[in-house]
């Protein structure tokens, strides 16, 4: 046993780190969230004028097509893909890494439908792991769905069959909403001829199982990856900000809330990175509660540390709060995954631990 | 990140799950809580089967007395033996986890051959006299005083909440040899002496703990002589003596009850299952949450543990933030436990309840919650000192 990142993982996350902060820097993500602000009528952080379009937006509230190009180009969807197909053939804890990476940048983007179509063989979904064709997906018991609005295609993962539809097929049963959160555009799936894959997630079987329980746990690293970021944003802010003539990192209430932040990340931590080597849904199940726990809190704790500036629109903070909602449930409700792991307590014969 | 467990350590926990099959039915039954002769006698008899079976002082240094083995076979060691419901440490936790430890770092080979045998044989018990009435958390502000008569320590005070002082044979003692001056950081001035519990001006007056038992005591020390001999580490270095070895015990002294935590988590949904509670949507979902948590235990343990067998078996920092989740967590257990129970909460014969009851010492004892987060924060996140 040796659970701990070996050479090669840490070199991939130091790497997917650089790589994220050279093609998404924090100036390109406020484009996003100030471009949104604009549409919506309220005046950007700052007051300046609202720019109508910014950056490499080519759809107004759509994804950065010119980014999720460069990150496919930089191989950051096609980890898993085997090389002898132009992948870099690494496994689900590499991926899981790479998420985590993305979830601590805020990446906008349909990151992990990307990946598991990604993953596909065939023509299912042609150029995803380039970053050419964009991918959505449909998720569990009426979840809005991310990104519809620039994504080529939707994966719908059925009660057995794994389908990609076109998106304007999905769109047709779809209305806007507006989003919570300004970087991901959500659309409220309406009732109708085309709404398919909606079964409960138990239920499925074979590759849309695994696939589903993929997605999960992706989305999960995600989760991780925002609760260590605002952790160290909540102890950069409590070092710097004074006040009673020290820094508010020295009052014992701040540092216990920050404190219980980490104790929090490194939970969710571990199981996160167990489930990306077993596999197990158990393990997944715990994954998708402790993290979706750790990033919600800890955005919370993080809000509250930084005071009048964690409420601004310009601080990132709310940010991830608001990812932290989206994500939160999305492939496995918080009440399915302690169903799950409840009826794993009845029916062990032999559990990992 | 490898979870499979190599060759030679699967080979290693089906030698000892083969020796736990073969003695535990012919243990005697356990004695009664308390019964403290009784007590110490299951729990040393069961150490010097452990000794004779080569499983003693396991991950401890073999130039100690032990066998050298790997953190991952120290924690398949704990796993397995509390899965197959073996002893607990019981009383010879001082001894194995901490005094013997300490001895084992910072002892001369004369005193390493004195005590560290007849720890990991299990005939001599040892005791923690470190914390008094007026210095808790706030440790190193003892007032234990020690003056030197010739090749003796002179000692007067009090220690407080001392677990097993009653059937101990030694106590770990840490005492006041230099007096508080200002300038000087009171940490300074502290020594760490072997004290026999035996010695005249040594008095015990157990307490009862608010489970009806008396598991810990006041002892009470009226000018105590302990040979100069018996001071392990320089004087007014005890400080550091001490702290070498505290750490150790919270990389691995939970791991037995994190493998419980699980057990008793499924005996739970057993009882649920038989008087119905099971249907309730409410409880059934708090116990799946408790399940995650409990993974989440065991991965922080297997994280910390392989940590520490890539550092050469110092323990991370890891330690407190696992104190801080595990400590919650067995409260939150017993919790879920009540309501499983029902009116039969109320009675104080149940397991569940006494383990209830116990479960409220975690986040206090070997340190605060309050005080781990302090250490969180000052040590790990890097803040200001705190005030
Ligand atoms: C079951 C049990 C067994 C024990 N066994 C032993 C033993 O064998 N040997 C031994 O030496 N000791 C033993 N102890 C003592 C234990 O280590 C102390 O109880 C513990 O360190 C707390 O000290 P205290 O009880 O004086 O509480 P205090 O230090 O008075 O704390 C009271 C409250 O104040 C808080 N507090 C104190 N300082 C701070 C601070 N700086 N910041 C924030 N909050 C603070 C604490 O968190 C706590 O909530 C045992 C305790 C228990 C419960």
């Amino acid at each position: 046993m040796d659970f701990q990142l070996t050479d090669d993982q840490r070199a991939l996350r130091t790497g997917m780190r650089e790589l994220l902060d050279r093609h998404f820097p924090r100036a390109r993500l406020r484009a996003v969230v100030d471009a949104d602000a604009a549409r919506r009528g309220g005046a950007p952080a700052g007051g300046a004028g609202a720019p109508e379009r910014v950056g490499g937006l080519d759809r107004v509230g759509g994804l950065d097509r010119g980014l999720w190009r460069e990150l496919g180009a930089a191989g950051l969807f096609a980890l898993r893909v085997p090389e002898s197909a132009g992948g870099v053939g690494l496994g689900l804890p590499e991926v899981v890494l790479a998420c985590e990476e993305a979830g601590r940048a805020l990446l906008p983007g349909p990151l992990v439908a990307t990946e598991l179509a990604a993953g596909l063989s065939g023509s299912l979904a042609v150029g995803a792991a380039q970053g050419e064709t964009v991918v959505t997906a449909l998720h569990e018991g009426g979840t809005p769905v991310e990104h519809l609005g620039s994504a080529d295609v939707v994966l719908v993962l059925g009660p057995t069959a794994v389908e990609v539809i076109p998106a304007e097929e999905a769109a047709l049963s779809a209305e806007p909403m507006r989003s919570v959160d300004p970087a991901t555009p959500l659309h409220r799936m309406t009732p109708g001829p085309t709404r398919r894959g909606q079964a409960e997630g138990p239920g499925r079987s074979g590759l849309a199982a695994r696939l589903w329980r993929e997605a999960a746990l992706l989305t999960a690293a995600q989760q991780l990856g925002s609760a260590s970021r605002t952790v160290e944003l909540a102890v950069d802010h409590a070092k710097r900000r004074t006040q009673f003539g020290r820094p508010i990192g020295a009052f014992q209430a701040v540092q216990h809330l920050c404190a219980q932040m980490l104790v929090r990340a490194e939970s969710a931590r571990s199981v996160v990175y167990a489930a990306a080597v077993t596999e197990d849904p158990g393990d997944i199940a715990a994954a998708t509660l402790l993290a979706d726990e750790a990033a919600v809190h800890n955005a919370r704790d993080c809000l509250q540390v930084h005071g009048g500036m964690g409420f601004t629109w310009e601080a990132d903070v709310h940010l991830h709060l608001k990812r932290a909602w989206v994500r939160a449930g999305q492939w496995q409700s918080t009440a399915a995954a302690e169903e799950e792991l409840a009826a794993g307590l009845v029916s062990t014969v032999e559990t990992c631990l | 990140m490898d979870l499979t467990y190599t060759e030679d350590e699967e080979d290693f926990r089906h030698r000892l799950r083969g020796w736990l099959a073969e003695v535990l039915p012919g243990l005697p039954d356990r004695p009664h809580p308390a019964d403290w002769p009784g007590r110490r006698a299951y729990d040393c008899g069961w150490q010097r089967m452990l000794h004779d079976a080569g499983y003693a002082g396991l991950h401890w240094p073999e130039d100690a007395g032990g066998r050298g083995a790997t953190p991952t076979q120290h924690l398949i060691f704990l796993e397995e033996t509390e899965r197959a419901g073996a002893p607990y440490v019981g009383a010879g936790f001082v001894g194995l986890l901490h005094a013997g430890p300490t001895i084992a770092a910072e002892g001369t080979p004369e005193q390493r051959a004195r005590w560290l045998p007849p720890i990991l044989r299990g005939d001599e018990v040892w005791c923690q006299g470190f914390s008094e009435p007026d210095a808790g958390s706030d440790l190193a502000s003892l007032r234990t005083r020690a003056v030197r008569d010739g090749d003796a320590y002179v000692i007067s005070g009090s220690k407080i909440w001392t677990s097993h002082a009653e059937i101990a044979d030694w106590c770990e003692l840490l005492v006041r040899t230099a007096p508080v001056n200002t300038g000087t950081p009171k940490h300074r001035g502290i020594t760490w002496l072997a004290m026999p519990m035996d010695a005249p001006g040594v008095t015990v007056r157990p307490l009862r703990t608010l489970a009806g038992t008396a598991e810990f005591a006041e002892v009470f020390l009226d000018e105590v002589r302990v040979p100069v001999t018996h001071r392990v580490g320089e004087e007014n270095d005890g400080w550091r003596v001490t702290m070498v070895t505290l750490s150790f015990e919270r990389g691995t002294a939970f791991v037995g009850e994190v493998v419980a935590c699980r057990r008793v988590l499924e005996a739970l949904a057993r009882t649920a299952r038989a008087n119905g509670r099971w249907d309730d949507a409410v409880l059934r979902r708090r116990l799946g949450r408790l399940a995650a948590e409990c993974a989440a235990l065991w991965r922080l343990t297997q994280w910390n543990v392989s940590e520490a067998q890539r550092t050469g078996g110092v323990p991370g920092v890891g330690g407190s933030v696992f104190k801080l989740r595990f400590s919650q967590v067995r409260q939150e257990l017993y919790d879920a436990a009540a309501e499983v129970l029902g009116p039969d909460a109320l009675d104080a014969g149940q397991e569940w309840v006494a383990d209830r009851l116990s479960s409220l010492s975690y986040t206090i004892a070997a340190g605060t919650s309050q005080i781990q987060r302090n250490i969180v924060a000052e040590r790990i996140l890097g803040l200001p000192k705190g005030r």
